[in-house]
């Protein structure tokens, strides 16, 4: 009687303290998700999907009437214009308000598509080697011999600006990264026996690629892609500042920057300063979030 | 090794071949090149010259070996703005980012390097962390930001430094700076990592188990080897400077190559674009050339694997 019972307390011993370490487990997790970036990030989104409603002006017209205004907290501001307004008297709140629809959309979207491209590259070079492997490695040397930002600037002269148009260049440019660390982990994946086995079952090499090695590089794929997003949104505002990048009037963080810079001598500062930080919050809530995201997918890092 | 650094060469021959190529291609894809070599608004008599001059007449495949022929006598072009070569340009124009791109790096270094090793010693303190912060910060600030609210501080605000122009040392600084934002952080986490490497290494510990002082260990034993990926780092970081400081040059007014590309970009000067883009390219597989050859020099392993 007595050991059995012994034996029962410690049974569900045992279990509660299994259901702790979960639970611990649990929590542990959820500590170490990165709060401080997950509230930028799903500000950025909040906004850039509401921003018809909350943005209190149009953000491409102006009042001439109303330049150069102060925000409300300066003299001569005022609650009708918050953040101010700029050389043709927009309003600077509404602005970055439909800035961030243009960052988000370029920064997720060109990830996205240099992701597409770069990982399909990759596994191909990687899984067919040979000829195919050699073409598209030596396409990737080439295309790292320019810097991201220059290579950009090239497309962007030559084609038109507009924010579909850096969408495209951005991924043109920076597939790259993505093939080659993808290429890498392919020629250690084929090896693999369960390719090999797949091999043997006869199954056949765009299926093999498809569901075997592709769900194994999608991790790597995906951490590059996060901290990619904060290069796509600098590159953005690099070349609209640079005047070949997003179109006037259309709102773009990187052009508001750049038209603010006249202004900059004056003692305008809030038309540098607020858009840049706007970019500084976001690229940092990027890179954050990737930092963690890499870490959390690589049990050799985790340490959990 | 002879066999290693021929076909490093040639690796680097077929870059620049692709390189060319790739902006052949893409100017013919996006437009008409005799459009873009003339004077806007220039007569068809004028464009039927320059496709003449340039072989623009003539099957694509031709076209390339006409471009690829004149970029190796040093022909890329007349600037349609400036009327005189734009490689002639391009080298005038070079001296001054040499300049800035070498002050940037010196400042770089010498606030990552002290700023990385120093974390690693004191790796999860205040300090560490205080250095992750700066680290992460300078790698999500658009260098042109740091930039203008250098010049709004700086020149508008206390009226200490110049906001434009190349008159004296005083110009430089705050280009330098913003310039050389991004690489401290770069090098100041990659200082960090190769601290972290060496202090964990066998004879990092046996220098400790001889009784060495900390002090000693870390200045004159390990101190050294976790320098040397920096340096490296900073040899090609100095091309990489001079190429992406076309944001920074135009917003001080910097007369260097940047600068000329950004005033190739205002005025539609499709020639001096291109020199400067080609240009930089040839430099930068040159320095990654030379980087690998030296690092097959240093390391036998890569001279013979592979």
């Amino acid at each position: 009687m007595e050991t059995s019972q012994a034996v029962a307390t410690g049974d569900t011993f045992a279990a509660q303290s299994f259901e702790l370490t979960r639970w611990r487990k649990v929590a542990l997790v959820l500590q170490r998700v990165p709060i401080f970036p997950l509230l930028i990030l799903a500000t950025l989104i909040f906004t850039a999907a509401a921003a018809d409603f909350l943005a209190p002006h149009n953000p491409e017209v102006g009042n001439l009437r109303y330049r150069y205004r102060p925000p409300v907290w300066q003299d001569k501001g005022s609650w009708e214009y918050v953040l101010g307004t700029d050389h043709m008297g927009r309003d600077i709140l509404s602005r970055l308000i439909f800035g961030a629809r243009i960052s988000l959309l370029v920064g997720v979207t060109a990830s996205i598509f240099a992701g597409t491209l770069g990982t399909t590259l990759g596994i191909m070079s990687g899984f067919r080697g040979g000829w195919v492997d050699q073409v598209i490695m030596r396409l990737t040397d080439a295309w790292l011999a320019l810097p991201g930002v220059t290579f950009a600037i090239l497309f962007a002269v030559l084609m038109q600006p507009g924010k579909w148009n850096i969408i495209l260049i951005l991924g043109l440019v920076y597939w790259t990264r993505y093939a080659r660390v993808i290429r890498g982990e392919v020629l250690s994946l084929k090896e693999r026996d369960y390719v090999r086995l797949a091999t043997v079952a006869g199954c056949s090499r765009a299926k093999i690629m498809w569901t075997h090695i592709l769900p194994n590089v999608a991790n790597s794929a995906i951490v590059i892609a996060t901290l990619q997003i904060g290069v796509s949104i600098i590159t953005e505002a690099t070349l609209s500042f640079l005047g070949v990048g997003v179109a006037p009037p259309e709102p773009a963080w990187g052009l508001m920057l750049a038209e603010g810079k006249s202004g900059l001598m004056a003692g305008y500062w809030w038309l540098s300063v607020l858009p840049g930080l706007c970019i500084m919050l976001v690229v940092l809530a990027a890179n954050l979030l990737g930092d963690w995201f890499r870490v959390w997918s690589d049990p050799q890092l985790r340490q959990l | 090794m002879q066999g290693y650094i021929i076909r490093r060469v040639l690796y680097a021959i077929v870059s620049l071949i692709l390189l060319s190529i790739t902006i052949f291609s893409l100017v013919r894809i996006t437009g008409d090149p005799a459009v873009l070599m003339a004077e806007p608004g220039a007569k068809e008599e004028d464009l039927q010259a320059i496709r003449r001059e340039f072989g623009l007449d003539k099957p694509i495949v031709l076209q390339y070996f006409v471009f690829a022929k004149n970029l190796l006598k040093g022909d890329f072009g007349k600037s349609i703005y400036y009327r005189i070569p734009a490689l002639d340009l391009y080298i005038q124009r070079l001296p001054a980012s040499i300049l800035l791109a070498t002050v940037a790096m010196t400042i770089s270094l010498l606030i990552g390097i002290p700023v990385g090793i120093f974390s690693a010693v004191r790796v999860n303190t205040w300090f560490d962390n205080f250095g992750k912060i700066f680290a992460i910060l300078g790698l999500s600030l658009p260098s042109f930001w740091v930039g203008l609210i250098l010049i709004l501080t700086l020149s508008v605000y206390l009226n200490w430094l110049p906001s434009s122009g190349a008159e004296s040392w005083k110009s430089l600084i705050m280009p330098a700076f913003s310039l050389g934002w991004v690489f401290t952080a770069a090098h100041m986490r990659l200082a960090r990592s190769a601290m972290l490497e060496v202090l964990g290494s066998e004879y990092i510990k046996l220098a400790r188990i001889k009784g060495l002082s900390e002090r000693l260990v870390i200045l004159k034993h390990a101190f050294k080897n976790a320098v040397i990926p920096v340096l490296t780092l900073a040899g090609i970081n100095l091309v990489l400077m001079v190429n992406v400081a076309v944001v920074v040059e135009s917003v001080f007014a910097w007369p260097g190559v940047g600068r000329l590309l950004f005033e190739g970009i205002s005025f539609r000067d499709f020639p001096v674009v291109q020199t400067t883009l080609l240009m930089g390219g040839v430099m930068f597989v040159g320095v990654n050339l030379i980087v690998d050859i030296l690092y097959a020099y240093i390391d036998p392993r890569i001279r013979y694997g592979n």
